[in-house]
């Protein structure tokens, strides 16, 4: 247990330039796949290594890349998925930030893998400050030729660029990116057709988080069973998770997959345990869109077994009691956090975020941040509740893309197992009024 | 969709001449080669960056006509754009544009005690401009650095672990230099080097 893959280095003085990345090992993968290996023999690899999707929906990298379409004439392209706007998570903007080349040379190995020979990078908007950090980095790698025409005199030739986003967490859904990365609004397209068949410029595309494609100069380099022999079960590998909410130690953590929950909580060299010696409340543990569930069911599943870190025990129990690993934005809540005013924030963000095309949505989402509004505020009865969960329903499901599942499903379970907060809140709406929220005193003191 | 109070109404057209600078328009080229041929409006949303930073801090209806002919596409076509992001604006806005995270994480670390410091401290509610131009309040969604909360953005560039104490110094440090126009980080433009 333990073992890193990605992080390893990344305290490495200046490992974000080519030269120092180069002097530990860097690109290595890049030569071996292309003097060495066939396109082919690397996506047996990926398949092999049973690396899942590391944006959110967890489905096997391998598998995804075989259903690009290699018979169609037209060009291919491989989009790197740097959007990171789900609330919780800010692991893929550390990795950047921290290791640059080692994203491009996943990227590479992909896209000989895919014989892709334009790649994009989508960053949000909001990261600027990576735009920089990025292309200086891709140019480096044209100097150093391992970008450009005949990469270390194969025959293989890659341009990589690099594309801001400005402001839109629905950009982060792959369908909604390409169509921004075509210079318009990031409004989700219907699938199928899948970008494998029709993406990009209408043509085979595709689309893989940071820290998917991140993990691909290893799996090259060492194999896919060794990575396969990392992490537990059908969990291979590691993941970043980030952490934050109520923790003494917020940050970028990278685990092995299989560790216990328990463990990521309260060790010292990870969330190192509730901040203020308060009690854990609650954990969201996979992003804003994941079921929040409660201390007794986050530790443990319903069953009574220690819950791990990896997607199977999280999802255990399904949506009665159990989440998902999701993008591993874990927020962490203490007993003092306020679980409806919590939902009420997570409503009011799907409804700013939603692209307005599905009705279900774009007014459901509304309805739920406005109840919310009102029984946050001291002014809900107790159908509301009831109401919310009608709601929740008639959304999931219901639309183009998954960002109205992922605005219902904190709203169905926050209540599933935090009813009585909220009808404490029905009840006694004087109260409820009075309660100050403001937590900044506890961080006067801090730095 | 882009923050609330922003105004979403196009201005009236004025017909005033517009122009990235030789050295400006350079990168922009380079830009749009990024994109395949006949491919030019992907590199929209970048322009717009550039525009707004450039061409007078906010997308006018000029601006926009002006890079819809650079990219060859229809005016409609940016106005879309322009239209759906929440890093372009319409409108005016203050020379510092303080964009605090209002989304969960953030929340239950004092974020929402960082908005009503600084609405107390500016003398503004969210979405308006203090009267003397200099900052302009906006509340933001997830701006993915909940690990270093609170968190806000002031035209890009990050600040984090807020306090009502680093705030003070930060706004005083924005007020000194408000006259010396230097920027501390590099435009949209140059990160294209
Ligand atoms: C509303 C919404 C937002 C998403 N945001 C992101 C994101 O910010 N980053 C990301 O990698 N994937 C995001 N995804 C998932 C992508 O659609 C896609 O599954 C992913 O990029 C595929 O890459 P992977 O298989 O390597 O995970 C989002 C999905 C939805 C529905
Ligand atoms: S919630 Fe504020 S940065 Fe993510």
């Amino acid at each position: 247990m333990g073992r890193k893959i990605l992080l390893e280095n990344s305290d490495i003085p200046n490992i974000k330039s080519f030269d120092v990345f180069r002097a530990h090992g860097g690109y290595f993968s890049v030569e071996k796949a292309l003097k060495t290996m066939a396109p082919d023999e690397i996506i047996e690899e990926v398949k092999k290594s049973g690396l899942r999707g590391r944006g959110g929906a967890g489905f096997p990298t391998g598998l995804k890349w075989t259903f690009l379409d290699r018979k169609s004439n037209k060009p291919r392209y491989l989009v790197c998925n740097g959007d990171e706007s789900e609330p919780g998570t800010f692991k893929d903007r550390y990795l950047m930030e921290k290791l640059p080349h080692l994203l491009i040379e996943g990227m590479i190995c992909s896209s000989f893998a895919l014989g892709v020979n334009t790649a994009y990078i989508y960053i949000r908007g909001e990261f600027k400050y990576l735009l920089g950090i990025l292309n200086q980095a891709i140019n480096e790698a044209y100097k150093n030729g391992f970008l450009g025409k005949n990469i270390l005199g194969t025959n293989f030739s890659l341009d990589m660029y690099v594309h801001p986003g400005a402001g839109a967490y629905i950009c982060g859904e792959e369908t909604a990116l390409l169509e921004s990365l075509e210079g318009k609004r990031g409004n989700p397209r219907i699938k199928p057709p899948f970008p494998a068949v029709v993406g990009l410029y209408d043509c085979p595309t595709v689309v893989n988080n940071v820290e998917t494609l991140a993990n691909v100069g290893y799996i090259v380099n060492f194999g896919g069973d060794a990575y396969a022999s990392i992490g537990l079960g059908k969990s291979t590998g590691t993941k970043l998770i980030s952490a934050c909410g109520n923790i003494n130690n917020p940050g970028v953590y990278e685990i092995e997959l299989g560790m216990s929950v328990e463990d990521f909580i309260y060790k010292e060299e990870f969330c190192g345990g509730i901040k203020d010696k308060l009690e854990l409340k609650a954990v969201v543990p996979g992003g804003s869109s994941v079921p929040i569930v409660p201390k007794e069911l986050i530790l443990f599943t319903a069953s009574g077994e220690k819950r791990l870190m990896t997607y199977e025990s999280l999802a255990e129990g399904g949506f009665e009691s159990g989440t998902m690993l999701g993008s591993g934005g874990f927020i962490v809540y203490d007993e003092n956090a306020c679980i409806v005013r919590n939902t009420w924030n997570f409503s009011r963000f799907y409804h700013h975020e939603s692209c307005g095309q599905c009705s279900p949505c774009r007014e459901g989402t509304g309805w739920m941040e406005k109840i919310l509004w009102r029984i946050e505020h001291g002014h809900g009865n107790m159908k509301d509740i009831d109401l919310l969960v009608s709601i929740a329903d008639k959304i999931e499901g219901n639309t183009i893309c998954p960002l109205g599942d992922a605005a219902a499903w904190p709203v169905a379970s926050a209540i599933r197992h935090f009813r009585e907060d909220f009808i404490f809140h029905v009840q006694y709406p004087e109260i409820v009024k009075n309660i100050k929220h403001g937590a900044l005193y506890k961080y006067e003191n801090q730095d | 969709m882009s923050g609330q109070k922003i105004n979403h109404i196009l201005h009236q057209k004025l017909n005033i001449p517009i122009c990235f600078s030789e050295t400006t328009l350079q990168k922009v080229h380079k830009i749009i080669a990024h994109y395949p041929e006949g491919k030019q409006k992907s590199a929209l949303i970048p322009l717009l960056h550039i525009a707004q930073e450039e061409l007078g801090g906010y997308l006018s209806v000029d601006v926009m006509d002006y890079i819809a002919d650079l990219l060859k596409i229809q005016p409609i076509e940016v106005y879309e754009v322009a239209t759906f992001y929440s890093q372009y604006y319409l409108d005016k806005v203050g020379k510092y544009v303080i964009e605090v995270c209002r989304t969960g994480p953030c929340a239950i670390c004092g974020g929402e005690d960082i908005q009503d410091y600084l609405e107390e401290k500016l003398h503004i509610k969210d979405g308006e401009t203090t009267a003397d131009g200099l900052f302009t309040l906006k509340t933001v969604e997830c701006l993915g650095a909940c690990g270093y909360a609170p968190v806000m953005q002031i035209n890009t560039e990050f600040y984090e672990h807020l306090t009502p104490a680093k705030i003070d110094i930060i706004l005083e440090d924005l007020r000194l230099n408000a006259t010396n126009d230097k920027h501390s980080d590099k435009t949209w433009a140059e990160k294209y080097s």
